[in-house]
């Protein structure tokens, strides 16, 4: 059983990192637009300013 | 002297092309200048690319974000302030409308909403997640399996994870529950908010007490299902708030001013006073009621009085806000402020209908209303009974009482509704129907009264060519007319399909028609007695002459046509018992015609806004359930008050604002379909609320027992939740 110490644990890391992306993506505004996401994977990326 | 009108007329040109944007630019955090527009016609992604890369192009944009949701444009700049009116003129250049928008509005309120209820959402995703980890393993080790230390780390996780989650996650519940309960009534807030609180602490109470079984996890998975309906219930409604803030923006443009000075000013409409004097260039919509002072012009009035036949003016007329000048240029003098104006009526009329609106109660609330003393009832007889009647400890009695309480918890209530409406909504998007507000189709599935406006609702709303006529003088009629925006000529041009000639000095009479010369031969196109006929028309068709030199003139007859499947869709809604009748701005005789060959008896003619608004109120007096079904800017107090109202895709956007639903398209075919899957949505909805209550019937009694153990729980309520889900989702697949 002391397998569990260790697999819990990472369990719950795994979910944090998780949690953590869909916090960075909300505050980023990811979700704000979800219409519009839906339809820029349509757009082509020749205008896109800094190519570098 | 003419050096200086030179110079004048640059500055003429210069201020009427300034939009006065500058002066609502905002300085950000970096020191550059932000602005937020609004912005019209977008519909796909070549627009939004078309817009940000065109501003792009400018050096000094370092920002450019167009929402596609909301319409929202926020472009930054670095550099000169009074740049703001050049990237506005920019977007419209390409073709957008573009309104001033205030960012102080709600919209930003509803989007931290949404913000928030999506973080409770992902909360409540991964505290479920990980206790149902760790729960599983301890439903599969029943009794002995499990040591002692084993099971009692696993509690402790859980609670660990879920203590936290409730209090984050279910701060939406919490918070109406208390709102409620302030108020001294209550709502389905409450009975949710008792669950996931005693659930939690009597689970912990559990722990202590070293007990077999805790219910974190049906708290957690409880919270995040309803947390999933009340997401997508905020999404459905969200479209009808936005909407309303959008309308006030209609009296938020500018217009040019004339100055005692003679200098031309730029001013924000909502600060123009009586007797000021404006000047409405060709193609802009006047901002305000007045008189025309100089300069005669064809005015669009079909969305103040829904005719479909341009008004000629001149000085000394009248005109009312929302008309679209459509030839000339013209100045005119304020006679009522934007705030006084049949426009503003107008919008007063809508918000009046909007309060009215606020009493329909949604047949969610309904159900809670009902739900929630008895679910209350029942746990507290359920406690009571097992320390009277069973003999055993108060604790153990609140336990049982508390798993009566999670298991009654209205998980498939609170997906029955917002599921289905998801799934109808979005099955009428695919057919170019968007349904705005939430409720609608619940509204909608009720009506036994349906009215139509005529103007460019049951009709096309635009002139078309109605029988044969000459080749050659249709093709010279057509050359002619191509050069006029005038809807008569736009007609014309679209009823012949070849080449065109070519027409010299072609000139447009203001009034009066289109004068030109091909191959030495003088050609005209317009009214009756400008090409020589004296009288007048006897016909309540639309007429346009067409005279070559001394020919004899050839007159084409024009008729505003019914959409071709207006009567089918007519009599459909008549065979289900709803009463259709035609509701009309423009001359009796025109709406007779129509009424006649759409098979409508009941018939209004000539009727204004405030007028169209009394008949509807009429109606709904009687107790009549109407549907209103209209385009126009008089239309859009009706469409307000309605129980429900849909538009065509081609209307006002006052109109579109103020409508439920949108249908795109040439056919009204899309009125009656949204018709029928509201009905088939309600039917589902209904069907869900019965599952609900039959789940309920079956475990209720085990719950009362005492027989539920948090596996059962789990099993019960996310089993109750999937049948809802599967049951509404029978809404795609029928026909």
């Amino acid at each position: 059983m002391n397998i569990l110490l260790f697999l819990i644990p990472i369990a719950l890391i795994l979910g944090l990192i998780g949690l953590g992306a869909f916090f960075w993506a909300l505050k980023s505004g990811q979700y704000e637009d979800l219409d519009g996401a839906a339809q820029r994977i349509l757009m082509e990326e020749e205008d896109d300013r800094n190519p570098n | 002297m003419g050096q200086q009108n030179i110079s004048d007329n640059a500055k003429l040109d210069r201020s009427l092309n300034a939009g006065g944007y500058s002066t609502l630019a905002q300085k950000g955090l970096a020191g550059e200048y932000e602005l937020s527009v609004l912005v019209s016609g977008v519909h796909c992604a070549g627009c939004i690319q078309k817009i940000e890369s065109r501003l792009a192009k400018d050096k000094a944009i370092t920002k450019a974000r167009l929402n596609f949701s909301t319409g929202r444009l926020v472009m930054g700049w670095e550099g000169d302030k009074e740049r703001a009116d050049e990237f506005v003129a920019l977007v419209e250049n390409l073709g957008y409308g573009v309104k001033p928008y205030d960012p102080r509005t709600e919209a930003d309120e509803t989007q931290r909403q949404e913000k928030f209820l999506l973080l409770c959402l992902g909360v409540a995703g991964f505290a479920m997640g990980n206790i149902m980890l760790i729960s599983v393993g301890l439903w599969s080790a029943e009794g002995e399996a499990m040591g002692m230390a084993t099971r009692e780390l696993f509690h402790w996780i859980s609670a660990l994870i879920a203590i936290p989650a409730v209090l984050f996650s279910g701060r939406p519940f919490f918070r109406s529950a208390l709102k409620a309960l302030r108020g001294g009534h209550t709502n389905m807030d409450v009975p949710i908010s008792l669950a996931l609180v005693l659930a939690t602490s009597m689970s912990v109470w559990e722990i202590f007490k070293h007990g077999e079984h805790v219910y974190f996890d049906s708290a957690v998975m409880l919270m995040f299902f309803l947390l999933i309906g009340r997401y997508l219930d905020f999404r459905a409604r969200k479209n009808a708030r936005s909407s309303a803030t959008d309308l006030l923006s209609t009296l938020s443009g500018f217009a040019n001013v004339l100055g005692s000075d003679g200098k031309i000013q730029r001013m924000a409409i909502r600060d123009l006073r009586e007797d000021m004097i404006v000047q409405i260039a060709a193609g802009e919509k006047l901002p305000v009621d007045g008189i025309v002072e100089r300069g005669q012009s064809t005015l669009d009035t079909s969305l103040v009085t829904g005719e479909t036949m341009p008004r000629e003016i001149n000085a000394g007329a009248q005109v009312y806000a929302g008309t679209l000048n459509l030839s000339t240029p013209i100045t005119v003098r304020v006679e009522k402020a934007a705030e006084d104006s049949l426009l503003a009526d107008v919008v007063r009329l809508m918000e009046q209908a909007g309060q009215g609106q606020a009493a329909y109660v949604q047949i969610a609330d309904r159900a809670a209303k009902l739900y929630t003393p008895v679910v209350h009832s029942l746990a507290a007889i359920t406690f009571l009974g097992w320390i009277l009647l069973g003999g055993i400890a108060w604790q153990d009695a609140l336990l049982i009482a508390v798993t009566v309480l999670i298991i009654t918890c209205p998980c498939a209530l609170g997906l029955a509704v917002p599921v289905t409406q998801v799934l109808a909504t979005g099955r009428l998007f695919k057919k170019g129907i968007l349904v705005k507000s939430g409720d609608a189709l619940e509204r909608l599935a009720k009506i036994n009264m349906a009215i139509f406006d005529k103007t460019g609702t049951l009709t096309l709303g635009k002139p078309v060519l109605q029988g044969d006529y000459d080749q050659g003088a249709l093709q010279m009629a057509a050359s002619l007319a191509s050069q006029s925006a005038h809807p008569l000529s736009k007609a014309i041009v679209n009823a012949y399909e070849g080449a065109l000639l070519n027409i010299e000095n072609i000139e447009e009479i203001s009034g009066q028609g289109l004068q030109g010369q091909c191959e030495g031969q003088v050609v005209k196109l317009g009214s009756r007695n400008w090409c020589g006929i004296d009288g007048e028309s006897q016909s309540n068709d639309l007429e346009l002459w067409y005279r070559k030199d001394a020919d004899a003139p050839i007159c084409f007859t024009l008729k505003d046509i019914l959409r071709q499947d207006a009567k089918a869709v007519l009599e459909k809604f008549n065979q289900d018992n709803v009463g259709t009748i035609l509701l009309s701005g423009d001359r009796a005789a025109v709406a007779k015609d129509i009424a006649a060959a759409s098979g409508i008896e009941t018939y209004y003619a000539e009727k204004k806004p405030t007028e169209k608004f009394d008949i509807l109120e009429d109606y709904k007096a009687k107790g009549h359930s109407v549907l209103m079904v209209g385009d126009g800017l008089n239309d859009a107090p009706v469409l307000a008050a309605a129980d429900v109202s849909i538009a065509p895709g081609t209307a006002i956007d006052m109109a579109q604002n103020a409508a439920d639903i949108v249908f795109m398209g040439e056919k009204l075919a899309p009125v009656y379909e949204a018709y029928e899957i509201a009905k088939l949505s309600q039917k589902l909805v209904r069907q869900n609320f019965a599952l609900a209550i039959v789940y309920n019937i079956c475990v209720i009694p085990m719950a009362v027992a005492g027989m539920v153990t948090p596996m059962i729980a789990a099993l019960a309520m996310s089993g109750s939740s999937l049948v809802v889900i599967a049951n509404s989702f029978r809404i795609k697949w029928r026909a």
